[in-house]
């Protein structure tokens, strides 16, 4: 053993080679994607790691691992297991032959997802168990001890850190390489029996893992993770104790700094829910709060156990309003929801005077981002028409800001070819477009080309090629030509995509030539039925900066036009002329090309 | 030792180096660290954080209100923001240079830097300011704050970590072609 600090994310990702993992794969998604890049870092010989093209697929290919007798880590974040849950489903009832855990890192709050849902609640409907570590040294163990359950029991195992978890930092304790488990070479074996889900199966399967949970629930009661803290001092007579689990738990011990020792309970493993564990922790309470994020998911656990066993205690969280509904805890509201229950006064803070009003910090398109230029040149070309913009989940979401104000929908990865497809049948007047990622085009658009073009639908496809997943931090995809395994190989091309299923007008442009950008979605949208223009032109955060503009400010006329339409964060006015951001600055060129004064000059030439 | 710091500012100004810097400082002395920080699309020009928690006993690696005994903020206004997270007695190492966000350049531009570091001034008894314009163009480097500000704390000690430390985790982080210029930024407050 030795210590280093790591990211949550990091340490599950090295729990995994510990682990002796063979096979990992998944999809990039904020707050998961670091596990996948760091096994990479460290794959050991003989493991096979990709960014596969969605959730699903990669789901199936470790399903595929697992029949082979060789470990498997699918990850992906909350958003993703709803891509990922048909293969899941089945999984489940087929069962597994090497461990297979599945991360998925749910967002509370949410920080960067579209929802709050909570991978607790999706484990019980598919009745796959559950382990949700607290901090990065507990997320390190727990990996390893869930791939050890996942083959004891034939199960995929979920772990499930939220953000907090996987993006914190603790300096922990982890093995040396000697010390890792060597894991067996795949070999399937035949047997139909087994691997091929027929009605039959799934329903003698059923019963099997109902008796299977049910014997979990007695295991997990006595993991050490589901630790009781007892009360003492002050408490030591108390009928209240707090329980909790996650990121939660640790508040919930800092808090205990600040108001003595009172009786906490923290669930580790919230499915199958570890019942006996839990009436050791209720005997003697007569109210209990539950502290955790996302669903009443340990509340209600309670309720049904005291419902089950005929106690009179009062279950206290966020279906009783105790606690907020939605969002994220804190250290602050977990510190004040005990403090109340327990009926402990605080100190309240020192009191700051008013600051001045803070600015707000949206986030926003980089200086320089391709995508500015594509969203402007669409803007600027259907000008005066009926519209409808569809977006989708990438960096180019941020196209809803003001100036650019360029997404009309949004909803989840591949949607917006969905809804521009169903507008265009309702409506027949409105131009609509659907904006699409490289990445996620991959992913999740091309059945909705398909669809469109079949049934005959009428929108313009906008595919914006930045030659990268920019958002969840620049992983390759099928685009690319970069593997996670390091090889160099021939990229997927998008056009070639779009043609092979038979579009017949797909055209190229480089955005940042405006005039040409411009022409081209004029032309484009007035044609009937499904087209398709692609912007490319690469993530400025990958390419190297071509220089920078220069604002003469003698013959800046101070109009801000470059800052009202394009909303750049390198340009700012100081009163009398615009000002550019030379360390922000790329060069791109975009606020050059609109001045109406040709006081900018510099950057690159696009032509 | 238990030290609780918050580092802030705007996306892309190295709070992330600074705070790993420190971390990576505190672990070579033997203590235990946690930390957590802005990932994401936050960090798109958005307002992000770092808070590290040095010391034995420490379960959560976020700080409470009224708990940090340092905030270092890289941007006046992100140091007012985190200000109900510093106690009474903690200390604010602030950097004077504004960052506009483009939502004031729109508006007309309603952010004034200055009025932050007076809010500051005001209400922080403990408080160096720094003024970054002149501190670049000392270290002869724009791209450097992040080593002056931290050199900041170092040398008025509230950062609880000798120059050694800090060097050593330069030496340990940063690659050896910038390595230089990153120690001149985080000698410039000492001399």
């Amino acid at each position: 053993m030795h210590t280093e600090f790591l990211m949550g994310n990091e340490a599950i990702a090295l729990g995994a080679v510990a682990a002796g993992v063979g096979l990992v794969c998944g999809y990039p998604g904020t707050p998961s994607t670091e596990v996948l890049e760091t096994v990479a870092k460290h794959r050991p010989e003989q493991a096979w790691v990709e960014w596969s093209v969605n959730e699903k697929t990669a789901m199936e290919m470790a399903a595929g691992a697992a029949c082979t007798g060789v470990r498997a880590l699918v990850t992906m974040k909350q958003m993703g297991l709803n891509v990922a849950s048909d293969p899941l489903m089945c999984v489940e009832y087929i069962g597994v032959r090497g461990g297979l855990v599945v991360l998925v890192a749910d967002d509370p709050g949410p920080i960067s997802s579209q929802t709050e849902q909570d991978t607790r609640s999706f484990a019980a409907f598919s009745k796959v168990p559950c382990f949700d570590p607290s901090d990065p040294q507990e997320a390190y163990e727990m990996i390893q001890k869930a791939f050890d359950l996942s083959e004891k029991y034939e199960t995929p195992v979920f772990l499930r850190p939220t953000t907090r978890v996987s993006h914190a930092y603790a300096s922990i304790q982890v093995r040396d390489p000697e010390e890792y488990r060597k894991g067996p070479a795949a070999s399937f074996e035949k047997d139909s029996s087994r691997w091929v889900i027929f009605p039959r199966l799934s329903n003698r399967r059923h019963g099997e893992i109902e008796q299977r949970n049910a014997l979990l629930s007695e295991v997990f009661s006595a993991e050490p993770a589901n630790r009781i803290d007892r009360e003492e001092g002050a408490f030591a007579s108390s009928r209240r104790g707090v329980i909790t689990g996650g990121i939660s738990w640790t508040y919930a011990m800092e808090a205990r700094r600040f108001l003595g020792p009172v009786r906490l309970m923290k669930v580790s493993t919230p499915f199958p829910f570890p019942e006996k564990r839990a009436l050791e922790f209720l005997s003697g309470l007569e109210e209990v709060l539950c502290l955790e994020e996302l669903d009443p998911y340990i509340e209600r656990e309670l309720k049904y156990l005291c419902g089950k066993r005929g106690l009179k205690i009062r279950v206290l969280g966020k279906e009783t309003g105790h606690v907020p509904a939605a969002g994220e805890n804190t250290r602050d509201s977990v510190l004040s929801a005990m403090a109340g229950f327990l009926e402990v006064s605080l100190p309240g803070p020192g009191e700051l005077p008013a600051p001045p009003a803070l600015p707000v910090r949206p986030p926003v398109l980089c200086a320089g981002c391709p995508h500015r230029a594509s969203f402007y040149a669409v803007k600027q070309a259907m000008k005066g028409q009926e519209t409808l913009f569809c977006g989708d989940i990438g960096c180019y979401t941020l196209g809803n800001a003001q100036p650019l104000d360029m997404v009309d929908t949004c909803l989840c990865m591949g949607a917006g070819l969905g809804i521009a497809q169903a507008v265009s049948h309702l409506e027949p007047g409105r131009s609509c477009f659907a904006f699409v990622g490289d990445s996620t085009f991959f992913a999740s658009a091309v059945p909705g080309v398909i669809n469109a073009l079949y049934n005959q639908a009428s929108f313009t496809l906008i595919v914006l090629d930045n030659s990268t997943t920019a958002m969840t931090g620049h992983q390759p995809h099928p685009g690319t030509g970069r593997t996670m395994m390091g090889q160099s190989v021939r990229p997927v091309s998008i056009e070639g995509v779009l043609r092979g299923v038979g579009l017949t007008t797909v055209e190229t442009v480089d955005p940042l030539n405006l005039p040409l950008a411009v022409e081209t979605v004029r032309r484009v949208a007035v044609l009937p039925g499904v087209k398709a223009v692609i912007f490319r032109s690469p993530c400025v955060a990958l390419a190297r900066p071509k220089g920078r503009v220069d604002i003469d400010a003698s013959a800046c006329v101070g109009c801000r036009k470059c800052i009202r339409e394009i909303g750049c964060p390198a340009l700012s006015f100081d009163g009398k002329a615009v000002r550019v951001d030379t360390a922000q600055c790329t060069g791109c060129g975009l606020c050059r090309q609109l001045c109406p004064a040709g006081a900018i000059t510099g950057g690159e030439i696009h032509a | 030792m238990r030290k609780d710091l918050i580092l802030c500012g705007v996306g892309g100004q190295g709070t992330v180096l600074a705070s790993r810097l420190i971390s990576s400082a505190a672990m070579a002395r033997g203590l235990p660290v946690h930390s957590a920080e802005t990932i994401g699309m936050a960090q798109r020009g958005g307002s992000v954080f770092s808070h590290i928690r040095i010391g034995e006993g420490v379960y959560s690696p976020m700080n409470a209100r009224g708990e940090a005994d340092l905030i270092i903020g890289f941007e006046p206004a992100e140091a007012v923001r985190m200000l109900p997270f510093l106690k009474p007695d903690g200390r604010v190492v602030v950097s004077d240079r504004g960052v506009v966000p483009v939502t004031a350049a729109l508006s007309g531009g309603d952010y004034r830097p200055e009025a932050m570091i007076e809010y500051l001034r005001d209400t922080v008894p403990n408080l160096t300011v720094v003024e970054a314009e002149r501190a670049l163009s000392e270290v002869g480097h724009p791209k450097v704050l992040n080593l002056i500000l931290l050199g900041a704390a170092l040398f008025d000690g509230s950062l609880g970590l000798s120059e050694e430390d800090l060097a050593g985790a330069v030496e340990r982080l940063i690659p050896e072609k910038l390595r230089e210029t990153n120690l001149r930024a985080l000698r410039w407050a000492g001399l």
